[in-house]
Order: C-alpha cells, then sequence, then structure tokens
C-alpha cells in the first residue's frame, strides 16, 4: 500500500536541517554567555529548554525517526508532535527573543523591534491566526495530495516541516507569552482561542483515526491517530498547566496589573 | 495579607463568591470527563475510541467538549488556588458547583453525546438500557444534590 512512498528525502535538506540545529546550540549559548558580562546572567534553565527544544525537532529532522517517518505514518506522527507541538513550546521557553534583543548592537535591536512591532506580525501573531496557520495547515496536509507530494518531493517535504516548526512556534507564541510579547490579549479571549485550537487537534485527529490519508493502511492510520490524539493531549495539558500558572502569576493580589 | 479597599470590598465579596462558583464547576466539569476517559476508556475499555457509526458532527462535538474539559479541570483548579491565597474560599458552595459540574457533564454526555449525536454507546453487544438509565440517574442524582447544597450555601451567611 504504500506505493505512494517514491522517492527518500534528499540529502541537502538533512544537511542543510543538520547545520540549521548545530548553529542553534552554538549561538544560542555563545550569545547567552557573550551578555552577561552587560546584562542579568541569563538563567540556567533557559538554556535547559533551548537545548531540549533543538533536540526535539532535531529527532523529528534527522535521524532514523525522519527516515522512518517517510514509510510509517505512526513514526511521522511522533515528528509532527515533537517538531509542531514539543520543540515550540520549549523553545519559546528558551527566550530567543529576548536573548536576541539584548545581543544586537543598538540600531538592529531597534529595527527587531521595529519588526516585531509592525502590523505583519501583529497580523499572524494574533491568536485566531496563528491557530489557523498551524492547526488549519494541518487539515490542508493531511485532507489534500500536499502530502503524497510531501513524501514525493523534498522541497515539499522541506516547506512543510519548516511550516510544522514555524507555525508551531507562532501558535505558542501567540497563547504564552512567555517571551517578548508585543501585541497582547486577554487570557480569557486567548483561553477561548486556545480550547477550539486544542478541539481543532483533537477532531483531526479522530478523523483521521476514521479515514486514514491517502495511500496508509488502516492499521498504521489508527496507530497514527491514537499517536496523535494522545501525545497532543500530554502536551495540551502542558500548554494548559503554563497557562494558566502565568494568569495566577499575573493576578497575584497586591500586584500591579499590567495593561493586559 | 493584602488589606482590601473599602469601597471595593463588598464587590470583591461578590466576585469571589461567583469565583468559588465558576471553579468547583470548572473542576467537576473536567473531573467526570476525566472520570470518564480514565474508567470508561481506559480501564473497562466499554467506550471505544472511535466507533464506525460516530457521524462527523460526532466527532466535533466530543474534539470541543474534551478540549474544554481538559482546561476546565486544569483552569477550576488554578482558580480555586487563587480563592485561597486571597482567603476567599467558601467550600460548600465550591463543593456543589463540582456537583453541579458533574452532573452536567454526565448528562450531557449520557443524552446529547450517546442519544442525539450518537457519538459512542456506553457499552457495546449489550442491552443498553439498563446502561443508559443508570448512567443518567446517577448524572441527576449529582446534579440535584449539588443544587441542593448550593441552596442550603445560599442560606448561611459567609463565615470566612
Amino acid at each position: 500500500m504504500s506505493h505512494h512512498y517514491l522517492g527518500s528525502i534528499e540529502l541537502w535538506f538533512s544537511v542543510t536541517a543538520a547545520l540549521a540545529l548545530a548553529w542553534a546550540l552554538i549561538f544560542y549559548p555563545m550569545l547567552a554567555i557573550w551578555t552577561n558580562e552587560r546584562f542579568k546572567k541569563w538563567p540556567v534553565r533557559r538554556y535547559l529548554f533551548w537545548f531540549a527544544g533543538v533536540t526535539a525537532a532535531g529527532a523529528a529532522l534527522v535521524g532514523p525517526l525522519s527516515e522512518q517517518a517517510h514509510t510509517s505514518f505512526s513514526a511521522h506522527m511522533i515528528g509532527h508532535l515533537l517538531l509542531g507541538m514539543l520543540a515550540p513550546l520549549l523553545l519559546l521557553y528558551g527566550k530567543p527573543m529576548t536573548l536576541l534583543l539584548r545581543s544586537l548592537p543598538r540600531d538592529l535591536a531597534r529595527l527587531l523591534s521595529r519588526i516585531l512591532n509592525s502590523r505583519y506580525i501583529h497580523f499572524i501573531s494574533h491568536p485566531v491566526v496563528a491557530s489557523l496557520l498551524s492547526i488549519g495547515g494541518l487539515y490542508i496536509l493531511y485532507r489534500t495530495d500536499i502530502f503524497i507530494w510531501m513524501h514525493q518531493s523534498t522541497i515539499v517535504y522541506a516547506i512543510v516541516h519548516i511550516h510544522f516548526l514555524v507555525a508551531g512556534y507562532l501558535f505558542m507564541m501567540s497563547i504564552l507569552y512567555a517571551d517578548l510579547t508585543p501585541h497582547r490579549y486577554s487570557f480569557r479571549f486567548r483561553a477561548i482561542v486556545l480550547i477550539l485550537a486544542l478541539a481543532g487537534h483533537k477532531i483531526l485527529a479522530k478523523s483521521l483515526y476514521a479515514m486514514p490519508p491517502a495511500g496508509i493502511t488502516t492499521t498504521d492510520g489508527e496507530m497514527g491517530a491514537m499517536i496523535m490524539y494522545y501525545g497532543g493531549n500530554l502536551i495540551d495539558l502542558a500548554i494548559i498547566l503554563l497557562f494558566c500558572y502565568s494568569w495566577y502569576k499575573a493576578t497575584a493580589p497586591g500586584r500591579v496589573v499590567r495593561a493586559i | 495579607m493584602v488589606s482590601v479597599d473599602r469601597s471595593t470590598a463588598k464587590d470583591d465579596i461578590e466576585k469571589y463568591e461567583k469565583r468559588n462558583f465558576w471553579s468547583g464547576l470548572f473542576f467537576g466539569i473536567g473531573l467526570m470527563a476525566f472520570v470518564d476517559e480514565v474508567i470508561f476508556h481506559q480501564l473497562l475499555q466499554w467506550h471505544h475510541f472511535y466507533d464506525l457509526s460516530t457521524p462527523q458532527i460526532g466527532i466535533f462535538a466530543d474534539g470541543l467538549l474534551n478540549s474544554f474539559a481538559w482546561f476546565a479541570a486544569i483552569g477550576g483548579l488554578f482558580m480555586f488556588a487563587d480563592l485561597r491565597r486571597r482567603n476567599a474560599v467558601w467550600m460548600r458552595r465550591w463543593v456543589a458547583s463540582i456537583l453541579i459540574g458533574a452532573g452536567t457533564f454526565q448528562l450531557f454526555d449520557g443524552i446529547i453525546d450517546h442519544k442525539v449525536l450518537r457519538t459512542h454507546q456506553i457499552r457495546y453487544n449489550v442491552e443498553l438500557l439498563p446502561y443508559d438509565l443508570a448512567w443518567n440517574i446517577f448524572g441527576a442524582i449529582l446534579l440535584f444534590a449539588g443544587i441542593a447544597l448550593l441552596v442550603k450555601a445560599r442560606k448561611e451567611r459567609r463565615s470566612a
């Protein structure tokens, strides 16, 4: 039944991904240690979050899991959870934007802050837009021919996987204000969007169980859908805990309430 | 811990009365969804992850309800933690609203999910009626116990 899996991933993708991951592992601590001279010491836990996030993304992009993902829907789903949900969550708590802003020379930092404040970033980091980009993107991937093309063309494969990571990150940062957040919305609004987005993920997982994407065997499809559903539940739990905890901290008695 | 501005003290009491109710209601809904998942899906395996006759609308409603229940369970407990640190827990009212939340979820699941949307049944290859009756009567008992307790809580003045 796996006649759709024609080509294998070309080498350039693996090499580029491995290089990007290595850069992320090298530059982050370099910037943090370098800026420690001028600013507060960068906390150890942020390094750990960052390294864990890069590792999660790496496991999905290069190595044995990514190779298996080419022939197994279950392996693909594990990769999807790692790359699209777990890695973005961990990377966000490494606060890369804060680190970047304190590392850049003044003019570049101003430019970055102008970009972050731009209407474009405002638009794509709106909770509803970010949810549509990430969860909506999944519906398009699994319910159109893109899923077949992804297995035939390395370029499509690369775009899909970069989208997983970027859209996942955008979603996490639109809901959890862990890093610098220029455009803010109330807890109540974000809670509603979060519930709807996570529901979208669950609904898609169950519908994939009922009807797997083209070219996937029933058993593999059912297994992959269960992984998506229950694995997603675990990460949902972490997101909801972090979200509620940030509400708990922000509304502490005696604390001056911020604009949101 | 923190002194409350006199002009807003009364508003605060009302606000935290309400928060006791919503905290309990959310937690009750989440708790029942959790019990349903652990006992009927995982331990007994009576419920199915998906049964072939589930219509699209069933999957849709189930996903929404589950997502809301996850959030409600955790959010409800964080609201309770907030009430505790403000010394504003009203235990009887809180427990009453847990029962109301749990009973409402049970009835909703039993009537809307199982019967109207037919997401899944309580158990398969058995005479369903006694199961459905037990399920919904249990839900109704929880709901009415909660309402009774809430009425009682209303009658007493807040002591804390």
